[in-house]
């Protein structure tokens, strides 16, 4: 991993993200996780924001962030056939289909956009970054709900190790803080009706929505040394199951859930008592909070209760398609700083969720036998879809 | 409805100019290649033109379009 990008409730930068977290700055007002410092036409030509849903405008702003870091600017280090770009999101362009759909009740079918498609297909934000960089190996978007930015990252990872690409441009985008997007959730009495994200407490009463984009440079590590590139990290293990139990709610023993980690732990060719740090999918829903507790401890049995786990959702909210995405950037900004950041808001404990979950303020980050840090991101889906990425801090 | 040739011009370069061009370089001459307006585009100003002038532009006639000068011409003529 050679680039880190985010564009947060934070503001923009991964290292924004990580080091306001880390201070215990709380990026939900009012009930939301709102990119409020993002300013599209800034940072974007008239041309491309108008060509572009909110959630492919962040993620093309991210990447630049990214492929900035990674040292592409101007031209990339790899044939552009070679480069692939894989970008998730766990909804889309709802924010076009809801205007559009708005023009044709109004004005009728004759007048909704020939921008309609192209803004709101899932595949927009892929579309946007291989335009924008000249990106031309296999590109796609992928879609598992709120475990698409987990896929993503895997599933570029795979791309890279089956070589079919030198590198690859990875990462997650959402932006579903509309009125449809509310109406929904609110429906389901998934979203926190107090609008606190406060993972793992016993007083968890939903979550909070959050838009955003995190992404990702990954190069083959061999390519990436040879050009003198700076690896910040490795993504070293990627695991993936599905609960197959209900459309919404996870499976409650958190099986399928631990197989994904013991999975990506053995990918990464390490061992539980090797992981330093959880960063948890931690949504502040009473289900997902209780069933990846179990989860955690039936992977990682015995040194469950050592590891400390915190939960980026309750500084930014859950991002829904860019949240494992924009958790992998948190995760190796704490891989590369050393620093945990705190699940904020963690004040009353569920007697039944009996582990170590940082509450408070960030604490340090402790390796075990002097090797480069292991952590793992879980992300865990609506649909029931179990990602878990395994990230080792670079060899020093 | 009658409508002036200035009228048209004036609604189709301030159409162009939202889709990004700078509204300096949208004269009569400039071509739709050298503004960076493509087809996607010229279906977004038929949809203005429709609504404004009740002018249907079909995919055939936006076709021949080369200049903003023939875009307005076209409008013109078909609004008589």
């Amino acid at each position: 991993m050679t680039g880190l990008g985010a564009v947060t409730p934070m503001g923009i930068g991964a290292t924004t993200l990580h080091d306001r977290w880390a201070d215990g700055v709380c990026g939900i007002v009012d009930g939301a996780g709102a990119c409020r410092e993002f300013d599209p036409k800034a940072l974007l030509s008239v041309k491309e924001a108008r060509r572009l849903d909110r959630f492919s405008q962040l993620a093309v702003i991210a990447s630049g962030e990214a492929i900035a870091q990674a040292g592409w600017e101007g031209e990339a280090p790899y044939d552009p056939l070679r480069i692939g770009c894989i970008i998730a999101t766990g909804i889309g362009g709802i924010d076009t289909v809801e205007t559009q759909h708005d023009v044709m009740r109004d004005r009728g079918t004759r007048m909704v956009s020939p921008l309609g498609i192209p803004q709101y297909m899932p595949n927009a934000a892929a579309a946007a970054v291989t335009m924008k960089y000249s990106l031309r190996g296999q590109s796609y978007g992928v879609v598992s709900a709120c475990a698409s930015g987990g896929h993503a990252i895997g599933s570029a990872m795979r791309m890279i190790q089956y070589g079919d690409a030198d590198a690859v441009v990875c990462g997650g985008a959402e932006a579903t803080l509309t009125e449809f997007g509310y109406a929904c959730f609110n429906a389901m009495q998934a979203l926190s009706p107090t609008g606190m994200s406060r993972p793992f407490d016993a007083r968890r009463d939903g979550f909070v929505m959050g838009e955003g984009a995190g992404m990702l440079v990954l190069e083959e590590a061999d390519a990436a040394a040879a050009r003198g590139a700076t690896i910040l990290a490795e993504v070293a293990g990627f695991g993936s199951t599905t609960d197959a139990y209900h459309l919404t709610a996870p499976e409650p023993t958190g099986g399928p859930a631990s197989r994904a980690i013991e999975l990506a732990i053995r990918d990464a060719g390490a061992e539980p008592a090797q992981v330093d740090y959880i960063n948890a999918h931690g949504t502040s829903t009473q289900l997902n909070d209780a069933a990846e507790t179990a989860a955690i401890k039936l992977a990682l049995g015995a040194e469950a209760k050592r590891v400390p786990i915190s939960s980026t959702k309750s500084a930014i909210g859950h991002l829904l398609g860019a949240a494992g995405a924009v958790e992998a950037v948190a995760t190796v900004r704490t891989l590369i700083t050393g620093v945990i950041g705190p699940t904020l808001g963690y004040e009353v404990p569920d007697p039944e969720l009996d582990l170590d979950y940082v509450p408070g303020e960030a604490r340090a980050l402790i390796t075990s036998n002097g090797h480069p840090p292991l952590a793992i991101s879980n992300s865990f889906a609506f649909g029931g879809h179990n990602v878990v990425l395994a990230l080792r801090g670079a060899a020093t | 409805m009658s409508v002036t040739a200035e009228q048209v011009e004036s609604r189709v370069v301030e159409t162009l100019a939202s889709f990004g061009p700078d509204a300096s370089q949208i004269t009569r001459t400039a071509t739709f290649e050298e503004l960076d307006i493509d087809s996607l585009d010229l279906v977004e100003l038929a949809q203005v033109v429709e609504e404004e002038y009740g002018v249907i532009l079909k995919g055939e006639d936006m076709k021949e379009l080369k200049t903003v000068g023939d875009a307005i011409d076209l409008i013109v003529e078909r609004a008589e």
